[in-house]
């Protein structure tokens, strides 16, 4: 470490240096500044525009601060898309389907990559060939399958198919990570008179903890971003989620800028809190499977 | 691990196995099955052989889409994953060496930020900022005086998939570029001081250096966003209509054929293809790694 720090120093010293560079230097950090201004742009006016008047809008730009931070188009827009109901849904679908994934991944992987059980090799390339299937080539099937068995407009079709979907990608990653379990662990435990499932989560489960968060964590994520499926799946405005909600909203005469704008807030919002809670969950899960 | 040891773990995969065969593997080969037949979704579908692929074959729009996707591919991989190593190399270089790590942290996350949001919402607030009347990006073409540059950046046909193409860079680079830095922590400085004496450029080092060190890190960015490219739907949909020749892309494509027209069997057919181009893909990648990987161990 100290080591690591000398040299580190080291190149410090080398780095620093006549006028020219200095001026390289700060160069630098403007040209990045900028590109970053750039990117951020787009998020930074969708935000301005959501507290915003409509004549505000229209006579001062879409640049103007606004005038007093005024509430009353979230209100507005909030009741419109039906937010809290699309919030619940969205909740409850990503949730249970995260869970649900996580566990059909934990057992696949648990008799993969703990049991290597005989054709594990072929399960495993079946497993990342599924991965990457587009879901066009599934849908009309399931959406036949569903209405059949009357879970069409039912949030719970949306659950089944990605907890399924996902569980390929979490079935691969926890193989990998399994195969370079302390099987002395596990032994220990087998003399001790461990069934396989006392193995399973009395042994497995903790150890493997953070690689399950965040396997956790990425599930969620990503049913609550889906939207192909849930636009042919959840037609009822009961049952959509908040990016099918989202998508669908139109605006009203007279209020069509700031309505769009602050719907593009309710939108992106959710998924700040999520990166804002989630980041240590998957730097953590980083960590773990580096210290491996 | 003894034979005897390792039984009893298959019982484990049948749930999973099950699931799979019913949510997966049916109705994949259900939909290989509807793509060789005449079906509108009621009634018996009818066996009609290879018709559908032969129609697709001399299809207009079916060309016209697959054309669109390998247009946003230039939008999804190719710049994102050249301009995020550029930027990865380049906050490593001058941001990291001269402001320190935290400073590197908050462009990353900065530039990340486009990535946290689910995809549709991305083209939702692009649609915002290019529509025609109201449009910020009309209103700041005309608040410097560029106002002959004004357009109706979605709803003109020759401009609409190049609008929808400037929202995807936007939204992807963050991917490529967070990858990218964390593979550039394998690289030793060392490497890079010892070329800046010899007197190598900075594009040199570039592709000299940091290209083959962070080779694999390269291959997953390029198959991933490729895969996701091959895929794409949502911007389409919502930004566009997505049916007329200018932005239609495989995916709407099938969709409008499943539930708009409806052509089930032809929607089918699209599907099964799109899914070909994109197995292909994958196993041509795959392919190119462990050859390389090879070439390198030897």
């Amino acid at each position: 470490m100290a080591e690591h720090i000398a040299d580190q120093s080291h190149m410090m010293m080398h780095h620093r240096a006549p006028a020219r560079t200095l001026v390289a230097k700060y160069v630098s950090l403007l040209l990045v500044t900028a590109l970053l201004i750039i990117v951020l742009f787009p998020l930074f006016v969708i935000v301005l525009n959501s507290f915003k008047t409509e004549t505000e809008y229209t006579n001062d730009g879409p640049l103007s601060m606004p005038n007093h931070i005024s509430l009353d188009n979230i209100r507005a827009v909030w009741e419109r898309l039906d937010y809290t109901i699309k919030l619940r849904n969205s909740l409850f679908i990503s949730s249970i389907t995260a869970v649900v994934g996580v566990l059909l991944s934990l057992f696949n992987a648990f008799a993969l990559g703990i049991g290597r059980i005989k054709g594990r090799l072929f399960f495993l390339i079946f497993f990342a060939i599924a991965i990457t299937l587009p879901q066009e080539a599934l849908a009309y099937p399931l959406y036949y399958m569903f209405k059949e068995v009357g879970l069409y407009d039912s949030r719970w079709s949306i659950i089944i198919i990605f907890s399924v979907l996902h569980s390929a990608f979490g079935t691969y990653l926890l193989s990998s990570v399994f195969s370079a379990f302390p099987m002395e662990l596990m032994e220990a435990a087998v003399i001790d008179g461990c069934n396989k499932l006392q193995l399973l989560f009395r042994i497995v489960v903790p150890i493997s903890w953070p690689s399950l968060s965040v396997l956790f964590v990425f599930f969620f994520i990503w049913t609550w971003n889906e939207f192909f499926l849930p636009l042919i799946f959840l037609v009822s405005n009961a049952n959509q989620t908040v990016p099918l909600a989202v998508s669908m909203f139109q605006g009203q005469r007279g209020a069509a800028a700031t309505f769009q704008s602050t719907a593009a807030l309710l939108g992106v919002l959710p998924c700040l809190i999520f990166f804002i809670l989630f980041q240590r969950t998957l730097a953590k899960g980083i960590v773990a499977g580096s210290i491996k | 691990m003894s034979y005897k040891r390792s039984r009893g773990y298959a019982v484990f995969l049948i749930p999973g196995v099950l699931a799979f065969l019913l949510i997966v593997i049916v109705p994949f080969a259900a939909n290989i099955g509807i793509s060789f037949t005449k079906w509108k979704g009621v009634g018996t579908p009818e066996w009609i052989g290879f018709d559908n692929y032969e129609k697709a074959f001399h299809d207009e729009l079916f060309w016209a889409s697959f054309q669109n996707n390998m247009q946003l591919l230039i939008a999804m991989t190719v710049i994102p994953t050249i301009l995020g190593l550029l930027l990865a190399v380049f906050l490593y270089d001058n941001i990291t060496h001269h402001f320190g790590q935290r400073a590197t942290s908050v462009f990353r996350a900065g530039f990340y930020l486009p990535q946290i949001m689910p995809l549709v919402v991305a083209a939702i607030v692009w649609r915002w900022i290019y529509q025609p009347n109201w449009g910020i990006l009309n209103w700041l073409l005309d608040a410097v005086g560029l106002e002959q540059y004004q357009r109706n950046w979605l709803g003109d046909g020759d401009l609409a998939l190049k609008s929808i193409m400037g929202m995807m860079v936007w939204f992807q680079l963050g991917y490529p570029l967070v990858i990218f830095m964390a593979a550039l922590q394998r690289v030793d400085p060392q490497l890079y001081e010892a070329a800046s004496i010899d007197g190598a450029s900075w594009i040199q080092k570039v592709t000299r250096i940091t290209v083959p060190l962070i080779r694999p890190e390269i291959y997953v960015v390029i198959l991933t966003t490729a895969i996701h490219a091959m895929k794409v739907f949502a911007p389409i949909y919502v930004m566009s209509r997505g049916t007329r020749r200018a932005t239609i892309v495989a995916a709407r494509f099938s969709y409008k054929n499943f539930f708009e027209v409806p052509q089930v069997g032809y929607g089918a057919t699209i599907a099964t293809l799109l899914t070909s181009i994109i197995i292909l893909l994958t196993a041509v990648f795959m392919f190119i790694q462990t050859r390389q990987e090879r070439r390198e161990n030897q």
